[in-house]
């Protein structure tokens, strides 16, 4: 991932953002007893994997990385994700609400509010008590969605992984505030001011491996309410009339596979995948279900501790 | 509505890259349209996607202002609780791309109660868009985000003046704008300023010139904002590296981290460490990337050194022709951000680049007065509210004027107790260059201890009756020291009778021990920079003498409490007169054995029947007159 020779000089856009990176990581790792940083394999935590491999180089990041799995990715992401931090040689904790898997919490049975209330929110709450981190990495970009657009880059969270959109510190220049008392801790978003644009444009630069589903090809899916859900494995229940066909699809986002809608799409490579992005009329987070339940349901999941 | 190209297909790369991107901010009062420029400037650059389009219309109708029309606002204005009230209440960034440049903005509120977020945005911003509503004009606001974008740096101004369609396009109400603002800039040192007439909601000259305003010959918003140029000469200022964290992944390989703030460097040269004057060479520029033979202002490096010297995070590399000021006393422009009042000698965190250190703030110049940029005297600086000060920090701090180097000048100030930012800093000058540099003899001094506490330490010796209220008055005025920050510590005599001492008993040998081991202790305590409070009867002229003598010189304050003896037998709080004059305890202190008063007291309180507040606050007026306290104004304000 790294040393490739063939690689041409960032663009100063991207070269601006990858320092404005690189600052940020740093400077948590000097200034917080123990960080940890959020991996859910998307396209960002792979941008956010080579940011921290090259912000420690010749070191390796100070910090381990925390997947909170919620058992419903797809299986390509996982076979992804165990290479990947193999690659980089980096220590990965992988943490499942147990609590929630003996409820039988799941996007099918508990429908997608109450599986990312508790495998999402209430496991990340778990996994950093568990862990004792005081700061967490975040991919989240403010380009995603409205409330993101007012999140700091170093968010202050409670002991109790609050969020308070009305006491949030002022961040001037680059002069982080990271002190925090007992017991809260500090998200830390670095890649904040990156579009989804930029993120691409990157990962095409820097040669970044992503998850093969971001490219188009032949998979089963099954059409539910416009969205295009990939069956991914026999746990998704099939309605009587339901049959998956074969349809040449990819993803614009990851997540839980009964969540995320695919799109139809012929980009089965990067730099298609980036033109089809620039004449895209839809936003990214189109295909993901969760946010549809209301406009400000983002919020909401935030403040509850959602990241 | 124009249509960008990023929607009719993929652009060639040439287009898309080598555009550096411009950080604007938008600012004015509130309702000029702030959030409906940005919206409007989103929509038209097709940055809005079908389906946040769907979901604008459905907020049309929820929470619009607007009626039919689309509420451009809408798009931007974030979170629920600002939806419902109509106003902004934080710094809103976004993002959009047109085939020439990214832009980055920064939606910043007009409300005044959120001034400190205008200035956030203004701190990491190129350019600003002040925005005034041409009905009304110039207001308080749009003078105070003036200054405030004036005071943070930034050198180019776009003064939109917005709802012209509701003056009917006049050319006369925007010249008149036009010319009342260049006259209150007149101060402000900006360096472009560019006037332009707008309609954010209607979109006149906003991304294309209006047929509406043919007199207005200037460009429109987004050509002037495609076109400016902002980039600075932060390379070509003398080199400042703030070290963020030292890289050891191996016994061979220590590398100092950090991201370049000004100037350039390559391997082979000269570099210094600002505060300790220790210098080294650069053996390597090391990146991920491989190792460079140089890099420059904003690049983020690893740097090797051909010597082992002594360099932490919080340190500056710079080379020695061209050396940061390094000093512990600055002036410096604050911009107050909190609830609580700006409090004189209170220790703050002050963070600076990569440094963090304690720093009080001593005393105020001015207060800046935004409408009219005069400097008014004033006792503190309250939320909003801009001023010179003298700050100093605790130990020497490598610094440049804000002027000079924004990364080198910038700080905030940090509460200790609740960790909220209460200021944004810009450094205007050094105060005293620190003689001290190079000392670093291993051995850290008393007068270095205190020093670190700003205060003088300092043996409160309080003598006087049983009962006389020496240990309630001695708290009372440790209460207000540890209220103004003041560290102190408390000896007793009851209290160290039961542990120090409690081998001694009350014959005449072991009570001048008990004092001679007390006063060792206030000693230590005193060396350590503490104030100690001592309340003992001490009845003798020899035991206080010998007290006084075991104290460093000058720092022996006495306190004499004459309350009356009728007074003390009358409150009698242990029941010992009662004892005492029934001849159940001996050798009591004004029953069968003498007090002898002090000759010359340092203090006298407790006469009169003063009460325990009037005593503390004589106690406390002392201290400040004998300089053991003397940047504590609020303790001054309580004497009184």
């Amino acid at each position: 991932m790294l040393h490739t020779p063939m690689k041409a000089p960032l663009p100063p856009h991207l070269r601006q953002l990858e320092a404005e990176a690189i600052f940020i990581m740093r400077e948590v790792a000097a200034e917080f007893r123990k960080p940890v940083m959020l991996y859910s394999i998307g396209k960002d935590s792979s941008v956010m994997l080579h940011l921290a491999l090259k912000a420690f180089y010749p070191a390796k990041p100070p910090f381990p990385l925390l997947h909170v799995d919620t058992t419903w990715k797809f299986k390509e992401m996982i076979a992804f994700r165990d290479e990947a931090v193999r690659k980089a040689g980096m220590d990965l904790i992988v943490h499942i609400n147990q609590d929630g898997v003996r409820r039988g919490i799941s996007p099918v049975a508990s429908g997608s509010a109450v599986h990312t209330q508790v495998m999402k929110t209430e496991g990340l709450r778990q996994a950093m008590d568990a862990g004792q981190y005081d700061a967490a990495f975040g991919g989240a970009r403010r380009d995603e969605e409205k409330s993101r657009a007012k999140e700091r880059i170093f968010s202050h969270r409670s002991a109790s992984h609050a969020w308070d959109p009305r006491n949030q510190r002022p961040e001037l220049w680059r002069l982080f505030n990271t002190r925090i008392k007992q017991g809260e801790s500090m998200r830390v978003f670095p890649i904040s001011n990156w579009t989804e644009f930029d993120v691409w444009d990157y990962i095409a630069a820097e040669q970044i491996d992503v998850v093969p589903l971001y490219f188009a090809k032949p998979r089963p899916v099954v059409s539910r309410g416009g969205s295009l859900i990939m069956v991914d494995d026999d746990r998704l229940p099939l309605l009587p009339d339901e049959v998956p066909t074969m349809e040449e699809v990819r993803f614009r986002t990851l997540g839980c596979y009964p969540l995320t809608g695919a799109v139809k799409s012929e980009a089965r490579d990067l730099d298609a995948v980036i033109a089809e992005m620039r004449s895209s009329t839809v936003s990214e987070r189109e295909g993901r279900l969760i946010d549809h339940d209301e406009s400000g349901s983002m919020e909401k999941k935030k403040r509850e501790g959602y990241f | 509505m124009t249509q960008s190209a990023l929607r009719d297909g993929p652009l060639p790369a040439a287009a898309l890259i080598e555009r550096p991107t411009l950080r604007f901010l938008t600012c004015g009062s509130v309702d000029d349209g702030k959030s409906t420029l940005i919206g409007r400037l989103l929509y038209e650059q097709n940055m809005v996607f079908d389906d946040q389009m769907a979901a604008l219309e459905r907020d049309t109708v929820k929470h619009g202002t607007t009626g039919e029309v689309m509420d451009f606002a809408l798009l931007v204005d974030g979170l629920e609780a600002e939806r419902e009230q109509g106003i902004t209440i934080d710094v809103a960034y976004r993002y959009f791309k047109t085939p020439r440049r990214s832009f980055i903005v920064a939606d910043t509120p007009g409300h005044e109660q959120y001034t400190r977020n205008m200035a956030t945005g203004a701190s990491n911003a190129d350019l600003a868009i002040l925005l005034v509503d041409a009905r009304k004009g110039l207001l308080t606001q749009t003078h105070r985000h003036a200054t405030i974008v004036s005071l943070i740096g930034i050198k180019h101004v776009v003064l939109a003046i917005n709802k012209i369609d509701l003056v009917d396009y006049s050319q006369v109400v925007f010249d008149a704008i036009e010319a009342d603002f260049r006259r209150f800039a007149d101060k402000l040192g900006f360096k472009i300023i560019t006037a332009i007439p707008l309609s954010a909601r209607n979109g006149d000259n906003l991304s294309v010139r209006s047929a509406k305003t043919p007199w207005y010959r200037g460009p429109a918003l987004l050509t002037h904002l495609e076109a400016v140029d902002v980039t600075d000469d932060r390379a070509e200022r003398p080199f400042r590296m703030p070290v963020q964290w030292v890289n050891r992944p191996h016994l061979d390989f220590r590398g100092f981290v950090g991201t370049i703030a000004s100037g350039r460097i390559k391997a082979g040269d000269e570099i210094v460490v600002a505060n300790s004057g220790r210098t080294s060479t650069v053996a390597r520029i090391v990146t991920a990337d491989g190792d460079r033979p140089n890099a420059e202002a904003g690049d983020a490096v690893t740097l090797t050194l051909t010597d082992e010297i002594d360099v932490a995070r919080g340190d500056v590399f710079a080379l020695p022709k061209a050396r940061p000021e390094v000093s512990d006393q600055f002036s410096a422009h604050l911009i107050w951000m909190s609830e609580e009042p700006l409090q004189f000698g209170r220790s703050y965190f002050l963070k600076l680049a990569t440094r963090t250190v304690p720093a009080t703030v001593g005393s105020l110049q001015y207060r800046l007065d935004i409408n009219t940029f005069a400097q008014d005297e004033a006792a503190t600086l309250r939320l909003n509210e801009v001023g010179l000060a003298d700050i100093t920090a605790n130990v020497p701090v490598a610094f440049d004027p804000y002027a000079d180097n924004e990364v080198m000048g910038a700080f905030i100030l940090v509460d200790r107790a609740t960790n909220a930012t209460v200021a944004a800093g810009l450094v205007d000058h050094g105060l005293r260059k620190a003689t001290n540099v190079f000392r670093h003899d291993g051995t850290v001094s008393r007068t270095d201890r205190a020093r670190l506490k700003h205060q003088k330490p300092g043996v409160l010796w309080f003598t006087g009756l049983s009962g006389a209220g020496k240990s309630t008055i001695a708290n009372r005025v440790e209460a207000k020291l540890n209220t103004a920050g003041v560290h102190t510590i408390m000896l007793d005599g009851d209290n160290v009778r039961h542990g120090l001492n409690k081998d001694l008993g009350f014959s005449q040998a072991d009570r001048l021990e008990n004092i001679r081991r007390v006063a060792e202790v206030a000693r230590l305590m005193a060396d350590a920079g503490l104030i100690v409070l001592c309340s003992f009867i001490s009845p003798f002229l020899e035991e206080r003498r010998l007290a006084r003598e075991i104290c460093a010189e000058g720092e022996f304050v006495e306190i004499f409490v004459d309350t009356p003896i009728a007074t003390c037998i009358e409150r009698d709080p242990k029941g010992l007169y009662k004892k005492a004059l029934a001849g159940e305890i001996k050798n009591f202190t004004g029953v069968d054995q003498a007090y002898e008063p002090p000759e010359e007291p340092d203090v006298v309180v407790g006469r009169d029947n003063e009460g325990i507040e009037k005593a503390a606050a004589t106690v406390i007026e002392a201290l400040v007159h004998r300089g053991f306290i003397d940047r504590f104004d609020d303790l001054v304000d309580w004497a009184i």
